[in-house]
């Protein structure tokens, strides 16, 4: 495919880049907290990733290789719209393969597979305040982040336990960085937050709410909790269907009019890798990939 | 059988051919030109241009015909287009007292130096379908009058010569740039104006409307409503002065408010202002009773609550790509977190019926 | 044209989207592993500028920045490339976004904004010039460090005190040649 010679490397100009890039620098430097940015309108949709893809191509070289997930899967239509529009305007070579990629973007998981420090995740975040479902007003969530006055975080989740018996928040489970700023790890599946203590860069990006934040290797995230009602990472209690993977975030697949189930991997280049490798779920022999 | 789900590019590529495909409709039925939208359809045109934040109205009519008429979706081409532009410069602040004005209405007066123009309006128009329009004709002529040669003046400087309008002060700080710094609370008065004069036209006219139905009520009166072109000026630092570089259409709209006074202060009318590019009247209007509702504290009247008293509410929900991008992002797969829910709502109804039973083993 | 016009138009970006790209991302690297060293070689900026300050300039600053320069970095030299290459603002230290000089130029360093606790990235950030950058020196420990790491620092007390401020303070690049390392507030320093 060409690239684009009518659009700057990676479609931003570069005073846009600059601008994104010192943002991204602060946000490493104070870890959870949501720096301001003055997010461009981009050519897709507000809440498709916008920010995830400035944060993107901001980091981009080109000599990066990008992965771009949704869901998990490198196939979903919106990851090989993003996928595809970085090929045309940044000329970078893509991959689908985790271990191979230097940049991976993505929308709701954070990869089976560890990542190590040659890489770099971007998240797209949809709303990226934690506080904004129990305060809309981002002036008062702004003052309770700079007073770390995170009692209502705390009450809402009580009154989960004692409603419900349980917390009733599955994804987008809000953790505290660094003992400082409790931060939105955007709409991952609780069960991977505790992938976030990592050997990558992990960069956050509200397009549409203008916000960049950042966690950098090995930072301190945690989940919140009660002590008498731990963090609970729980995932569905199955095996992969195709795989056999025991350990994976699992999609679920309704197969017949009947209702009847299975489980596959959220996560496609795990499921294939391991199934290259010679493991086989319950109903690998009679499905089709 | 399960099969994964595979071909998402040549989903997308089949999906934008089937799109183009609809976009021209019938072969028999002669295409549309960008011309003829631009002269046709001029009123869709300004409101693009208004929303878009971009005063171009070949490409505003480009991107109608792109959209296939869907102006939110050709409002954000225009966005999307705007933003790869490169900045040259800023033009100094355009003179509207010398608009070469189409139309120039006063609800407060009923004559004025000027005059009352009423130009090509609906006003008066009574809605009936004219089925002469399906048929093609000649336009009847129009009968010309000359131009006006002097100014014409804003109605409300007749108030402030008499100190009954409340005098805005001159300011001469350059304002934010609110495409290019992200959006702080509290927003100063030049920063609500930039977000409501491309803000939905559909949001920010309902919000005026709930201020006169009484939700934060300010008695508008329309002191003035002029459209027309008015002269676009840059100062070249070369040159050492300030050339003009062109002309654009804007509709501004001036309320002449409920008075305010005190014991100390005698009374004195308030104001509300909106400016958009283009003929777009109706949101010009929105504009300036949006404005003077946001303008509570500042005027020292009480907080009702009220929606559109409410900055924050309103700058941050009156932008429809914003908008549109968000709400329609939920159609976007949402397995994972669905399936946590799933999972977590099955495991909470477990844990119910355990307990029942539980209690009823007990009885 | 004079020499000193015509250096002030030399030593850019030779391709600056992807030169900035690729510096961006030593820059990024350095500061989300507080004290790793890169290598920052893309510029060529007039003395006394070292080649990774220069770069830092290039990649970071704007019409949109305001820029300190302290001490024997403020020259017309160093003034004329920077507004040349970046539009950058030169101003006093209490404007100042980024600053550049020696660590002895720059202080003391109470005069830099720190932010403010409802916008802690409102604060300045200050390149310091080193004659040399090495890995010994100061132990540090915080987020992007794994147990602990060294840096060479010109002292140490300061940058604790700095970081008694978290989340308000100043963020630190250190330059000397064409390698660079960067101290982020977040980061706890004690002596080696």
């Amino acid at each position: 495919m060409s690239v684009m010679d009518e659009y700057n490397f990676a479609y931003i100009d570069e005073q846009t880049k600059r601008m994104i890039r010192r943002a991204i620098l602060k946000g490493l430097a104070v870890p959870g907290y949501q720096v301001p940015f003055a997010s461009r309108e981009m050519p897709m949709p507000y809440g498709w990733g916008t920010g995830g893809v400035q944060v993107s191509a901001a980091a981009l070289t080109p000599d990066d290789r990008l992965k771009v997930i949704d869901q998990g899967a490198d196939d979903t239509t919106n990851a090989v719209s993003i996928r595809k529009f970085f090929e045309r305007t940044a000329g970078v070579a893509t991959t689908e393969e985790t271990s191979e990629a230097t940049i991976i973007q993505t929308r709701h998981r954070i990869p089976e597979v560890e990542l190590t420090e040659d890489q770099i995740l971007v998240y797209q975040v949809p709303i990226p305040e934690p506080l904004r479902f129990l305060e809309p007003r981002e002036t008062e969530t702004r003052k309770m982040h700079s007073l770390e006055e995170y009692g209502l975080m705390h009450v809402k989740l009580y009154e989960d336990i004692s409603r419900h018996g349980n917390i009733a928040t599955a994804f987008a489970y809000p953790v505290m960085v660094n003992d400082r700023y409790v931060m939105d790890p955007s709409p991952i599946p609780k069960f991977d937050n505790p992938k976030m203590e990592m050997a990558a860069v992990q960069l956050f990006g509200a397009g549409r709410e203008q916000r960049i934040y950042a966690v950098p290797p090995w930072t301190k995230v945690v989940s919140l909790d009660f002590e008498d009602y731990p963090f609970d990472p729980s995932k569905a209690d199955h095996p992969c269907d195709l795989c056999g993977a025991e350990d994976s975030y699992l999609d679920e697949v309704i197969l017949d009019d009947a209702g009847n189930r299975m489980f596959v991997c959220s996560d496609t280049d795990y499921c294939r890798s391991r199934r290259e490798a010679g493991h086989e779920g319950r109903l690998a022999a009679e499905t089709m990939a | 059988m399960y099969v994964a789900v595979k071909g998402g590019e040549r989903a997308i590529d089949n999906a934008h051919a089937w799109l183009a495909e609809e976009r021209r409709g019938d072969l028999s039925v002669a295409e549309l030109s960008i011309a003829q939208i631009r002269e046709q359809l001029s009123l869709a045109v300004n409101r693009v241009m208004a929303e878009g934040s971009l005063f171009d109205p070949d490409l505003a009519a480009l991107a109608i015909k792109q959209s296939r008429g869907d102006l939110i979706e050709a409002i954000f081409l225009i966005r999307a287009y705007r933003t790869t532009l490169p900045r040259f410069g800023m033009t100094r602040p355009v003179e509207t007292g010398e608009m070469r004005c189409d139309r120039r209405i006063s609800a407060t007066f009923k004559d004025a130096p000027g005059g009352q123009v009423l130009g090509p309006t609906f006003d008066y128009t009574h809605r009936l379908l004219d089925f002469k329009l399906a048929a093609e004709g000649e336009p009847v002529p129009v009968p010309e009058a000359e131009g006006r040669a002097e100014p014409t003046p804003h109605i409300t400087e007749f108030l402030a010569d008499e100190d009954l309008i409340q005098t805005e002060p001159r300011d001469d700080t350059e304002p934010r740039d609110i495409t290019r710094q992200p959006m702080s609370y509290p927003a100063d008065r030049a920063t609500r104006a930039q977000a409501l004069t491309r803000g939905d036209e559909g949001f920010v006219l309902s919000l005026a409307y709930s201020t006169q139905r009484g939700y934060a009520k300010n008695h508008a009166f329309v002191g003035e409503l002029r459209i027309g072109m008015v002269d676009v000026e840059m100062e070249i630092p070369e040159l050492g002065f300030a050339i003009d570089i062109g002309e654009v259409q804007l509709t501004e709209c001036e309320t002449v408010n409920q008075f305010k006074g005190s014991k100390t202060e005698p009374p004195q009318f308030t104001r509300g202002y909106g400016l958009v590019f283009g003929q777009t009247e109706r949101k010009a209007i929105s504009m300036a009773l949006v404005d003077r509702a946001l303008r509570w504290e500042e005027l020292g009247e009480d907080d009702k609550g009220a929606p559109a008293q409410d900055e924050e509410f309103v700058l941050s929900h009156c932008d429809n790509i914003q908008a549109t991008g968000f709400l329609e992002h939920i159609k976007l797969p949402h397995y994972v977190d669905f399936q946590s829910e799933l999972e977590l709502v099955r495991k909470m109804r477990r844990e119910a019926a355990d307990a029942a039973a539980a209690r009823e083993a007990a009885q | 044209m004079s020499t000193a016009a015509t250096a002030a138009l030399t030593g850019g970006f030779a391709n600056p989207p992807v030169d900035a790209a690729h510096a961006f991302r030593a820059t990024m690297d350095v500061m989300a592993r507080p004290g790793e060293i890169r290598q920052l070689t893309q510029a060529r900026p007039p003395a006394p500028l070292s080649v990774a300050a220069g770069t830092l300039i290039l990649t970071l600053c704007d019409p949109e920045t305001g820029l300190h320069l302290a001490g024997a970095h403020d020259t017309k030299d160093v003034r004329d490339w920077v507004a040349f290459h970046t539009g950058a603002p030169i101003v006093p230290a209490e404007a100042a976004t980024f600053a550049l000089g020696t660590w002895k130029a720059l202080s003391p360093i109470s005069r830099f904004p720190v932010g403010t606790a409802e916008y802690p990235d409102r604060s300045a950030t200050l390149i310091v010039e080193r004659a040399e950058l090495g890995a010994a020196g100061a132990t540090l420990q915080g987020p992007g460090i794994r147990e602990t790491a060294t840096l060479d620092l010109p002292e140490v007390a300061a940058f604790a005190a700095n970081h008694r401020l978290y989340p308000l303070g100043l963020d630190f690049f250190f330059t000397a040649g064409s390698r660079v390392a960067a101290l982020p507030r977040s980061t706890a320093v004690m002596e080696g």
